[in-house]
């Protein structure tokens, strides 16, 4: 049982910060927090690629004199984390645009509280 | 030879409008609308070329970004569904972007050339979403076109930026997911060409991640559908939205979603495969069903017209996605040609909307009198043809797709969701028949019915009704050259049909 936790303890990390970043987004009122809740969320899913790839005592995939090409298992696998470049690219790009969507929301409303909010909007 | 470079030459046209207006746009901020127009306008003459030269020679197109070989490379495939989905769209942006050129003064005057630019990178993402074989590339288009959708929502009214940032919120969880499935089915296949994976995929069926997978990936691309549980974004954000960003984004944004769910239920997967593990067409049935009665229901309590096409459009895209559910051949010719349909009706519904708005200043179906029908015939018309091609009645494009996929239900057997088709299509005729009852009929109740005041014709300019007037004889003649088309679909059959 110790080992089916310890064994994976990477994905439950991720488990563990796609739930923090779900409960920030539906439970928290400041919308800026849930921004951050979202930020989290997506960085749960970006730490899943990263760690899927890890491979204990496996090198960059550069050919070396010490390791023919043959023995793949010596060499780790790039592309998920090339993948998850382009990934954290798009997160920065989410979060410039919700903070643009915040602030034109401030500046109409002069608040960020959702439930402030939903009772100037009525 | 020109022919093979089709899939990638669309995507570039836009990126390359997508630089060009900002920076034409510095210097003469006029012409950053023409400059739009003639953008989607190459795009949509380049993709009807390659849909004609497609039809011709009937080969699927597999463009290799850099000459990489997949599944080491990226590639674009431009089979029979894409080249049709790629065509509907951007006639219908062209289209729209037309109709926007009175708007774009009224409803966001000062930014213009934002407002092309960012509709260019749109209309890139959904073109790239729907070309694209790679998984992961897919995920990319898919946040480019959401990021500008976000944007284009925001710009409207005052509570715009507000229903922009819940579907901000909605849309990433979405997207997270769905990058998260591919994140899975990668573990298990190490390729994320769809090509290849469908190949592989009967291999490692039976792997929990790989059901896990399924689920993020329909849960994921469902919320860009709209797919009735997730549809909570939808009606604010295309109700305050500016109306051309509505009319953009209502016919295509979520069809584009539909056919990312075509591509990973029937493409990737394949029915027979994924029913052994999981009765996902079932329950993605039932929820059709559920979303397109909600919806109707739900348009007829509105008195906005924007609101009520918004909730008719979460009733609509359930009918595509019901063809998907059926996995027949019948629901497949009834999914895709209703994306035709329907992307044509929505664009119109929402043009009449839009243009409505710019002539009254409000677009209240309460406040929608018998003196529209001789201030503005012809919109009226078009507006006329749409809302009966909504309902299906047999001459306009609208009864065809519904025809086909009540086929496909009695092919399968499927008497509930038969049922759920007939009651929406009279819930349809109670929406669109109340407004046209007020328009083209008189108000029994009206008090000076004597003193009838003489209504000036007041038209709006040929800018809008071209774009109205094609849409609405497009309607028609796809309804009447209903058989061709069929046709031509039935060359797009996933394997397996």
């Amino acid at each position: 049982m110790l080992d089916f936790f310890m064994g994976h303890y990477a994905y439950w990390f991720t488990i563990i910060l796609l739930a923090i970043g779900l409960y920030g987004m539906l439970i928290k009122k400041n919308l800026v927090k849930k921004t951050i809740g979202l930020s989290i969320f997506q960085a749960g899913v970006i730490l899943f690629f990263v760690s899927v790839a890890m491979k204990d005592g496996a090198t960059v995939p550069v050919k070396a004199d010490g390791l023919p090409v043959s023995e793949v298992a010596n060499y780790m696998n790039a592309l998920p984390h090339t993948l998850m470049l382009t990934a954290i690219v798009v997160g920065v790009a989410t979060l410039g645009v919700a903070f643009a969507l915040l602030i034109n929301i401030y500046n109409r409303y002069g608040t960020l509280n959702e439930e402030e909010l939903l009772d100037k909007i009525q | 030879m020109i022919g093979s470079e089709i899939p990638a030459l669309i995507p570039v046209t836009y990126i390359l409008f997508a630089i060009l207006i900002p920076v034409i746009g510095l210097w003469k901020r006029e012409i950053t609308w023409h400059l739009g127009v003639l953008g989607t306008g190459i795009a949509t003459l380049f993709s009807a070329w390659g849909f004609m030269h497609l039809i011709q020679t009937g080969e699927t197109i597999r463009y290799f970004f850099g000459g990489w070989v997949p599944p080491i490379g990226i590639e674009f495939v431009y089979d029979g569904l894409a080249a049709f989905i790629v065509l509907v769209i951007n006639a219908i942006a062209f289209l729209v972007l037309i109709h926007s050129k009175e708007i774009s003064k009224v409803e966001f005057p000062g930014k213009k050339m934002a407002y092309y630019a960012v509709s260019m990178l749109l209309m890139l993402g959904f073109n790239g979403m729907v070309l694209t074989g790679d998984l992961f590339n897919l995920y990319v288009f898919l946040e480019i076109s959401s990021l500008s959708s976000y944007a284009l929502i925001a710009i409207g009214e005052k509570r715009a930026p507000y229903s922009a940032f819940r579907y901000l919120i909605i849309g990433t969880v979405g997207g997270s997911l769905y990058l998260l499935g591919v994140g899975f089915l990668y573990t298990v296949t190490g390729t994320l060409n769809i090509i290849d994976m469908h190949d592989m995929l009967p291999m490692v069926i039976g792997h929990s991640s790989v059901i896990a997978a399924l689920i993020l990936m329909i849960v994921g691309v469902g919320v860009k559908a709209a797919l009735f549980p997730l549809h909570g974004w939808l009606p604010d954000s295309y109700t305050f939205a500016s109306s051309t960003s509505s009319a953009l984004i209502a016919p295509i944004g979520t069809k584009v979603a539909a056919y990312i769910l075509f591509r990973v239920v029937l493409f990737l997967f394949g029915v027979e495969l994924i029913d052994d593990q999981l009765p996902v067409t079932t329950i993605i049935g039932i929820f059709a069903g559920i979303g397109i009665l909600y919806g109707s229901i739900m348009a007829i309590a509105q008195s906005e017209l924007k609101k009520m096409l918004a909730y008719s459009s979460v009733s609509q895209i359930g009918y595509i996605i019901m063809g998907i559910s059926l996995a027949n051949p019948f629901g497949f010719i009834g999914a895709v040609l209703h994306i035709l349909n329907h992307a044509m009706m929505k664009a119109l519904l929402f043009l009449v909307s839009g243009s409505m708005r710019l002539k009254e200043g409000h677009s209240l179906i309460t406040k929608f009198d018998n003196s529209y029908r001789k201030k503005y015939p012809w919109t009226m018309a078009a507006f006329t043809t749409a809302a009966i091609s909504m309902v299906g009645l047999p001459p306009l494009a609208g009864f065809f797709s519904k025809w086909y996929l009540a086929l496909g239900t009695i092919e399968n057997s499927n008497w509930i969701l038969l049922a759920v088709i007939l009651i929406s299509s009279l819930l349809n005729a109670v929406y669109f028949f109340r407004i046209l009852e007020k328009v083209y009929l008189n108000n029994p109740d009206a008090e000076s019915s004597e003193e009838t005041e003489v209504v000036e014709r007041d038209e709006v300019g040929f800018s809008m009704m071209f774009p109205m007037a094609v849409m609405a004889i497009g309607l028609l003649l796809v309804g009447i050259f209903n058989a061709y088309i069929v046709n031509v679909i039935f060359t797009m059959f996933p394997a397996g049909f």
